[in-house]
């Protein structure tokens, strides 16, 4: 089990004079499952993004603490594992070759044998060597989780998961995600039941409009 | 070591698909045939001519320099490379891309002048070398910052040069000034005060660049 959590307090984000949310507050701790949900346009990803550490609230605070050390935002993303649909591979390289540039990126050992793995539990196996602009996007939102899972974080965040995925590939997320939950943070915001159905504890948007 | 690993993705992402360099060579080949047309055989002064060395330089820059960030936020990968890197990781990579693309524009033109202008003759090699160098690099540091200020916005290829021009300025006339008295075989001691000022713009940009790029990249 992780010894990470996220605290927020008091967030408040507006878009120009559109409130989004206001007076949100939580904190996630060790492990477990946590859904954000609401309706389209509500603030999920917004809320998301703030929580990775990709956009400032307008005000409040979000601390990330690991071993009850605050991590700040330079190394954040070393701990973060992210999949949305606006998150885009790079088309002229493999599926391989993204991942391991992104080891190097990040400057974490690229675990051959756990990228692998992951290949192989996420299917795509036999196709890790094609270029990503020849995949499905259904592949490419399996080859998101690959990314999301490569460098083992402690802080998983996932917008829409099992969004262009076949039944197969909810099973094996929806398997995924109960197991990283029992180690670590999972954080999932979405519309869908069977995904909001995972988590125990939900915040729902609508409740901080005022 | 990540920079460079980001760099390398920059290098081979290029080598597929040929983002800034083809633009950089049209337009290096265009901007210096327009020059040689548009003289005909009349005999241009040397001021001249190491102004216009410039101003090729300068729009050359504008035309591929912002792709560094430009082409992350046109394929929508900006938001993975904030997932995988710091900040400062982020504008290093791309100011290495960006100063060998600048290097390697800037030795062709040079070339391409010294081989088609009969009046683009260097007395002083040192103080030329020293102010391509210098200028480059501050070139290369103000083009990535700003390239990845408009990167996010609508007309980008409208505000790069419009943004960038008064920031380029006082890099440029010193540049120009430079270039004149290398041509002119002016000493070494006599060009010192041009040669502090571009030193201390690149100390400055470079300064500022990387304080002020953590609020430029996110949000």
């Amino acid at each position: 089990m992780s010894n990470y959590s996220v605290r927020a307090d008091a967030l408040l984000k507006t878009f120009g004079r559109r409130l989004i949310f206001n007076n949100l507050s939580f904190e996630f701790k060790k492990n477990g499952i946590f859904g954000i949900a609401g309706a389209n346009g509500s603030g999920k990803s917004t809320l998301i993004k703030i929580i990775a550490g990709l956009i400032s609230p307008t005000r409040g605070s979000i601390i990330h603490t690991n071993e009850g050390k605050v991590i700040d935002s330079e190394h954040l993303h070393n701990y973060i594992g992210f999949v949305s649909p606006y998150l885009i591979l790079y088309d002229e390289f493999t599926a391989w070759e993204n991942l391991s540039y992104f080891a190097k990126i990040r400057g974490v050992k690229f675990d051959e044998e756990r990228i692998k793995f992951l290949f192989y539990r996420f299917s795509l196996q036999t196709r890790k060597d094609d270029y990503v602009k020849a995949y499905s996007s259904g592949m490419k939102q399996r080859l998101k989780f690959i990314f999301a899972l490569m460098h083992k974080p402690v802080l998983l965040i996932f917008d829409e998961p099992t969004s262009n995925l076949d039944d197969e590939g909810k099973a094996v997320v929806y398997e995924m995600i109960k197991e990283e939950g029992g180690k670590n943070i999972v954080i999932v915001a979405s519309n869908e039941k069977t995904d909001i159905s995972l988590c125990p504890e939900i915040i729902v948007l609508e409740n901080y409009k005022e | 070591m990540k920079s460079y690993a980001l760099f390398q993705k920059d290098i081979n992402s290029e080598l597929r698909t040929r983002y800034a360099v083809n633009s950089l060579a049209m337009f290096v080949i265009v901007a210096i045939s327009v020059i040689l047309f548009s003289i005909g055989n009349e005999k241009i002064s040397e001021n001249l001519t190491g102004g216009l060395y410039w101003v090729v330089i300068f729009f050359s820059a504008m035309s591929g320099l912002a792709r560094a960030f430009v082409s992350e936020e046109e394929r929508g990968t900006t938001l993975t490379l904030q997932l995988i890197a710091s900040p400062s990781t982020v504008f290093t990579g791309k100011l290495i891309f960006n100063l060998i693309l600048v290097f390697a524009m800037n030795s062709v033109i040079t070339l391409l002048y010294a081989a088609l202008f009969d009046e683009f003759v260097i007395k002083n090699f040192l103080l030329f070398f020293i102010t391509f160098v210098v200028g480059n690099i501050g070139l290369a540091v103000s083009s990535t910052v700003i390239a990845a200020i408009i990167a996010k916005a609508g007309s980008k290829g409208t505000l790069y040069p419009v943004l960038s021009f008064p920031i380029l300025l006082p890099l440029i006339l010193t540049s120009v000034q430079l270039t004149l008295f290398a041509m002119d075989g002016t000493r070494f001691g006599e060009a010192i005060f041009e040669l502090a000022i571009i030193v201390c713009y690149d100390i400055i940009m470079i300064s500022a660049s990387y304080m002020l790029f953590d609020f430029i990249w996110k949000d």
